[in-house]
């Protein structure tokens, strides 16, 4: 099994994506290993939710390649991409609950159709999910009965229900007060020590960043201009790194 | 100008594939069986009290036409007869259709669009689940399923309607009034006639369910979406039923 650990988590191969006339990923190459955490950082607009997308197969590129767990995932079928994605758990940026079911039901959803669990399982594992994030008391209510922070840690409750390899999550503390956002850091953090979940993270907030990442990616423009560990991003000899890792007042 | 029609070529040679595409995987297994149910439900059994009312409205009103055209031939023996044929040959099949068309048309291009600006199609494939089966399939089977059933509603109650104007003014009894209704009628009347609305169903659920998906542009898009889900689902359905009257026709020659 020695190849199988040493296949990445997720590997892109020079990702290309344009959208009309702007190229939103150029050339992109990144290489994840099994049990990372990475964080990728950058300003609005630099391409970092479309780079989840592409690892969960969303969106096809125009050109690059996209291996998961050493598969190729861009030119496969409907039952193969099912198949990975059942193994990635994504956040998405405004959580994208399903509104006609309950918050509980949301995150039961990918048990009811990829298991075979009970209904009293199911339940049961979706309450104790909710109770993670904090929101054990919320099954029956509806998502637009939730606030913005709410409804993302409801999100990323349903993102980790099926117990994914793989984590990608889009801005999981954004709009989140420092306590809530402290937690879902937390649990990131303990997700990727105690489970081995390889993470993949997008964020703008460097306190977390550093908490979270073994590694931090900075994309601009399409491309990955700086990769590396907190204190190398620190140092980085581009201004644009070294100021955006200090904004938060931490240098 | 050449590239309007250029784009609008392409846009209807993409609902074309659309439109195959469901064809093919409504038949395919497997099928998303309870989601369809519900759909049944949400389409079909909510759209009843709709239906159920206005066919007694256009009955009691077409009633009051036969009456005034048959009583200048002292015809008015003809009328319950007269009503039943027109409401289930055209009248029942073509409103219950247009009607829905708005009902059905709206809600799921207004259903799908916001669904797919807010992402959550996106989050039904990405917990693995086929968004095009689980959301497109299961209407249009849903539709094509319940048109019929409604049509025969609306039939139903429209003959109610003429049967209470005609006991006003008459004291027509109950018995009577529908055995001179439904004697003339035949299987070439009902049948073809009701059927030809799972062709109405298809295109009212395929045409929203693909304006639908295809939103963009965030709340503006959803309305245009919804709107045009009704204008484009009406005009296409008045298309479709010329064609199916003229081939009913042509099995079925008076």
């Amino acid at each position: 099994m020695a190849t199988e650990a040493a296949t990445p988590a997720v590997e892109l191969r020079h990702l290309t994506k344009s959208f009309g006339t702007l190229r939103v990923l150029d050339d992109v190459c990144l290489t994840v290993p099994r049990g990372r955490a990475v964080c990728i950082l950058g300003r609005s607009g630099t391409g970092k939710s479309v780079t989840l997308k592409h690892i969960i197969g969303l969106m096809k590129p125009d050109a690059g390649s996209v291996f998961v767990e050493g598969e190729e995932i861009t030119s496969m079928g409907a039952r193969d991409i099912a198949r990975v994605r059942q193994r990635i758990g994504l956040l998405f940026q405004n959580a994208a609950l399903f509104d006609s079911i309950s918050v509980g039901e949301n995150v039961a959803f990918p048990l009811r159709r990829h298991t075979r669990l009970s209904d009293r399982e199911i339940r049961d594992r979706a309450q104790h999910l909710l109770s993670q994030v904090s929101l054990a008391n919320e099954y029956d209510k509806m998502p637009a009965d939730l606030s913005g922070g709410m409804k993302k840690r409801a999100g990323l409750a349903r993102a980790l229900a099926l117990e994914p390899a793989i984590v990608l999550a889009d801005e999981p503390s954004a709009g989140l007060d420092p306590i809530t956002a402290a937690e879902i850091d937390q649990l990131l953090v303990e997700l990727n020590d105690r489970s081995g979940t390889t993470l993949i993270v997008v964020t703008h907030n460097i306190p977390s960043a550093r908490v979270i990442g073994d590694e931090l990616v900075f994309l601009h423009e399409g491309r990955v201009i700086a990769q590396g560990g907190a204190e190398e991003l620190d140092r980085s000899d581009i201004p644009l790194v070294r100021q955006f890792m200090r904004s938060e007042g931490s240098g | 100008m050449g590239r309007t029609v250029i784009t609008f070529l392409e846009g209807v040679g993409d609902a074309s594939r659309f439109a195959a595409r469901v064809v093919v995987e409504s038949i395919r297994p497997p099928y998303e069986f309870r989601e369809m149910v519900r759909q049944l439900f949400e389409l079909g059994v909510r759209s009843v009290p709709l239906i159920a009312a206005a066919g007694f409205a256009i009955g009691v009103v077409l009633s009051m036409h036969t009456r005034a055209s048959l009583a200048r031939f002292g015809a008015e023996a003809l009328i319950p007869a007269g009503l039943a044929i027109a409401l289930v040959r055209e009248t029942g099949p073509l409103t219950a259709g247009l009607l829905l068309s708005g009902r059905i048309g709206a809600g799921i291009g207004a259903e799908l669009g916001a669904m797919k600006v807010t992402e959550q199609i996106d989050a039904l494939e990405a917990v693995a689940v086929d968004s095009f089966r689980y959301l497109v399939v299961t209407r249009v089977v849903a539709c094509v399923i319940a048109l019929p059933l409604l049509t025969t509603v609306m039939n139903f109650t429209g003959m109610l309607g003429g049967f209470t104007a005609e006991t006003v003014i008459t004291g027509m009894p109950f018995q009577t009034y529908f055995q001179q209704a439904f004697t003339p009628i035949e299987f070439s009347d009902l049948i073809p006639a009701t059927l030809k609305t799972t062709v109405f169903g298809f295109i009212i659920a395929t045409t929203a369910s693909y304006l639908g998906i295809n939103t963009s542009r965030g709340t503006e898009g959803v309305g245009q979406a919804s709107t045009r889900s009704v204008v484009l689902a009406s005009m296409l359905l008045i298309g479709a039923n010329v064609l199916l009257v003229r081939l009913i026709f042509f099995f079925y020659p008076q």
